[in-house]
């Protein structure tokens, strides 16, 4: 029938549409970040201090403390989040302990950041009184990204074939053995890549930390000290549109737009495609 | 009762793998046509060569004459989808949509441009009258499909079949999954429809195979040993093959 | 060593307790000196004269998911039946980290964008500033897109094949056997999708802050500023001091969006398991 066939084509043609549309989007998007602010990258820039009034200003400190914070909360979850896991992976019945873990995960996950943002100035600034700091900051993101760690984690272990761990049992270990020496291994390719993509979105994170981690750097750099002030280069990104009276805050801006986004992208592409492509190979090239 | 599809040395290859080997046979109108040989010898790669369902694989190779009514369906100007609704299908499994009865017989009208209400509830009256199911649903043809039992949505697959009115129906193992009462209501139903359809039907059921059709035809590994009238066939076969197989030497 | 296992997995769920009734102990105080009705249902947002209506606050969480859902969905349904039906396989292969990157941007960088091309845009074209609900739900438009995109295509490709040979097989084209079959069925992953899109869009806090213009006031059309929920808490928490109304009323929306993302997960479950059953 004519009219079918016709129909058939016009919505393929239509789909082809839609997806190379993403593609530009896309593309554009990345284009207009890196065009317009890499060529105010320098060197100074990427490591010099901001400056308040004058030109010339750096993000040399928001670009450590965005690291440092992800380090520190990476610390505080990855042990939580990776225990949870192996939790639900290997140990957990179907009973309502585990539905309502679970359920507990989704609904964390679900949670907008700037709630956890509150949560955090009331618990850790306020209440402990850690004030805005480093300690504060990578705290909330801790909470912030524990329900993606233990997600992972699961769904990595269990998409190792069962056949590994049995294999182990048959040869006398204990459960605890099994996982730690034949299901973590195995399935260490799928949780680097999780764990860096959750760290690449860390990095990105704004609204949970403004009021946590706050809206200053402090006067050494570099500081180790938790209790400084943590200001992060997407804090910094918004702050510099917002408030900020420096002449070249357009500059600023665009370049710290620019540095995010690169540091995004190293991080899917550098790490995380090699993850997969080890990841093949151990499965025998699927 | 002239040939209304005739095979002349159809070849068919997947990939590198030589599947069906220089298959020659005619099929008569309203007649029913048996296809038995053990795993793997071909029958049911035959069977999805009549429809052109194996377009849908890749690396799939012809060579050789399917015609139907005199017209080789495998011609570059042939229109699939009219070939399907020519010649219907139904499958091992049975596989309902998820939707309900009446809109799963509705599902093959429509997409051939069926709209008026009236016309769709009087074909899918009159299919699910041939299919022997419309007196168990017809108080229920709003809910889900998939509250029937299996020999019930297998007759309703063949309802389906039949309402894009075919000339032919094939049917691939269409009782392998069900019961031994749903089976046997099912080959009752296949007897009736011989009236109107021509039906090719796989079988690894030999006495089903004996039970049902008219004309047998016996594969192994890709050829057609044997094609005979089916009593013929089973009483006094004329290959050695064919006797090994029929008296369960193999297969 | 099973005990440390069991004990993390208390902890998260502790955690999700401890939010929900910090927040909520330090909500609920603002009933004190505000009544519900007041809170939920006057426009007036005047905390200077201790006036905390939030009506327009909801008003303009709902109006801009809405939009943003509206404009996202449908490109997001298309790309996703694009990649699980009719793109090839090296294409496929291309979008498949192409969304990932999608992901990845900051929602900072996507304000910014907004800010410095869509705002400008938008006031060249209609002669307003340009702030406003369209250009916030432009941009959460976007930043949900690959969120729908691939539980949508998750759902599409997890169909069954025999499915589709049932469709094929009475004749139908690829198309439709998309449309009538494969949508129909994955319809409850489909959903999943919309809804945790939803949820992003309505949590979704500093790209909506660069571009909505925010005051606390009710939109009169999609380019009237405005604020919304998550905004209206960046904005004010500077201002306020701990223990005070302004501050607990802070708290109370937060609450909010809270609850309202904890139901949305809810809905998502009921309607996987109404979809499981078929």
């Amino acid at each position: 029938m004519n009219a079918n066939r016709m129909a058939d084509r016009i919505a393929s043609l239509m789909l082809w549409l839609a997806g190379v549309t993403i593609l530009c989007v896309l593309a554009w998007l990345l284009w207009r970040i890196l065009a317009g602010g890499l060529p105010h990258v320098s060197f100074r820039f990427l490591f010099g201090r901001p400056r308040e009034i004058q030109v010339g200003g750096g993000i040399g400190p928001q670009l450590f403390n965005s690291f440092y914070i992800l380090f520190l909360s990476l610390a505080f979850s990855l042990p939580i989040g990776f225990a949870a896991g192996i939790y639900l992976a290997m140990y957990a019945r179907q009973n309502r302990f585990t539905s309502f873990i679970r359920v507990s995960i989704e609904s964390l996950s679900s949670i907008p950041s700037i709630v956890f943002g509150l949560f955090g100035l009331l618990v850790f600034v306020n209440w402990m009184q850690f004030k805005f700091s480093i300690l504060s900051g990578a705290l909330t993101l801790a909470l912030l990204h524990l329900p993606v760690l233990v997600s992972v984690t699961e769904t990595s272990l269990r998409a190792v074939p069962v056949s590994y761990f049995e294999a182990s049992l048959a040869l006398g270990s204990t459960k605890w053995q099994a996982i730690r020496k034949a299901l973590i291994p195995a399935a260490l390719p799928n949780l680097v890549t999780g764990v860096t993509l959750a760290a690449g979105r860390a990095l990105g994170e704004s609204a949970a930390l403004i009021y946590t981690a706050g809206l200053s750097v402090s006067r050494r750099f570099p500081d180790f000290d938790p209790m400084s002030a943590g200001e992060t280069l997407a804090v910094h990104l918004w702050y510099v549109q917002a408030e900020s009276v420096v002449p070249d805050a357009k500059q600023i801006a665009q370049g710290s737009a620019a540095v995010l986004v690169l540091v995004v992208l190293l991080f899917n592409l550098l790490i995380a495609v090699p993850s997969r492509l080890l990841q093949k190979r151990l499965s025998g090239g699927k | 009762m002239s040939a209304i599809i005739e095979l002349e040395r159809l070849n068919l290859y997947y990939s590198e793998y030589h599947a069906l080997k220089n298959v020659s046979m005619d099929i008569r109108e309203r007649s029913i046509t048996a296809l038995i040989g053990p795993s793997g010898c071909g029958k049911s790669t035959l069977l999805r060569t009549l429809n052109r369902m194996n377009d849908t694989i890749k690396g799939v190779r012809i060579t050789g004459r399917v015609r139907l009514n005199g017209r080789d369906i495998y011609e570059p100007g042939v229109c699939v989808e009219q070939l399907r609704k020519n010649v219907g299908m139904v499958f091992q499994q049975p596989n309902p949509f998820p939707k309900s009865i009446y809109d799963n017989v509705a599902y093959g009208p429509r997409i051939h441009g069926v709209k008026k209400k009236s016309d769709l509830d009087e074909i899918v009256e009159n299919s699910l009258r041939a299919a022997a199911l419309w007196d168990e649903v017809k108080d229920h043809l709003k809910k889900s499909a998939y509250g029937l039992s299996g020999g019930q949505q297998q007759r309703l697959c063949i309802a389906r079949a039949l309402a894009v009115n075919p000339q032919i129906l094939l049917m691939d193992e269409p009782t392998s999954a069900l019961d031994p009462i749903s089976t046997l209501k099912i080959e009752e139903l296949i007897q009736e429809l011989k009236a109107r359809y021509t039906i090719v039907i796989v079988t690894h059921n030999m006495q089903q195979a004996a039970r049902v059709s008219d004309r047998t035809a016996f594969f192994l590994n890709g050829e057609m040993v044997e094609y005979a009238e089916t009593p013929k066939l089973f009483s006094n076969p004329q290959d050695r093959r064919t006797e090994d197989y029929i008296t369960g030497r193999f297969g | 060593m099973k005990w440390i296992f069991v004990g993390s997995a208390t902890v998260v769920l502790a955690i999700i307790f401890s939010i929900i009734l910090f927040l909520g102990l330090q909500g609920v105080r603002t009933f004190r000196d505000v009544s519900p009705v007041t809170f939920f249902f006057s426009t007036e947002w005047l905390p200077d004269e201790n006036r905390f209506g939030a009506f327009s606050f909801f008003f303009s969480t709902f109006a801009l998911t809405f939009c943003s859902v509206l404009m996202a969905v449908p490109l997001a349904l298309s790309g996703a039946l694009f990649m699980a039906k009719i793109a090839p396989p090296w294409m496929r292969e291309l979008m498949r980290p192409a969304i990932d990157v999608f992901v990845g941007i900051p929602s900072v960088v996507y304000g910014f964008i907004g800010l410095t091309v869509i705002v400008p845009f938008l006031a060249k074209r209609t002669g307003t500033i340009g702030y406003g609900i369209l250009p916030a739900a432009i941009i959460l438009a976007v930043m949900i897109l690959p969120t729908v995109l691939s539980v949508a295509e998750d759902a599409i490709r997890s169909l069954p094949r025999k499915l589709e040979d049932a469709s094929y097989a009475l004749g139908a084209t690829r198309w439709q056997t998309i449309w009538r079959a494969a949508l129909p069925a994955a319809t409850p992953g489909i959903w999943t999708g919309v809804v945790l899109g939803m949820g992003r869009a309505i949590g979704e806090t500093m790209a909506v802050f660069m571009v909505i213009g925010n005051s606390p006031q009710f939109p009169k059309s999609l380019l009237d500023s405005t604020t919304v929920l998550t905004t209206a808490i960046v904005k004010d928490m500077p201002h306020t001091f701990y223990g005070t109304t302004w501050n607990n009323a802070l708290y109370l929306m937060g609450l909010c969006l809270l609850l309202v993302s904890l139901s949305l997960i809810l809905f998502i479950r009921v309607v996987s398991r109404r979809g499981e059953r078929l």
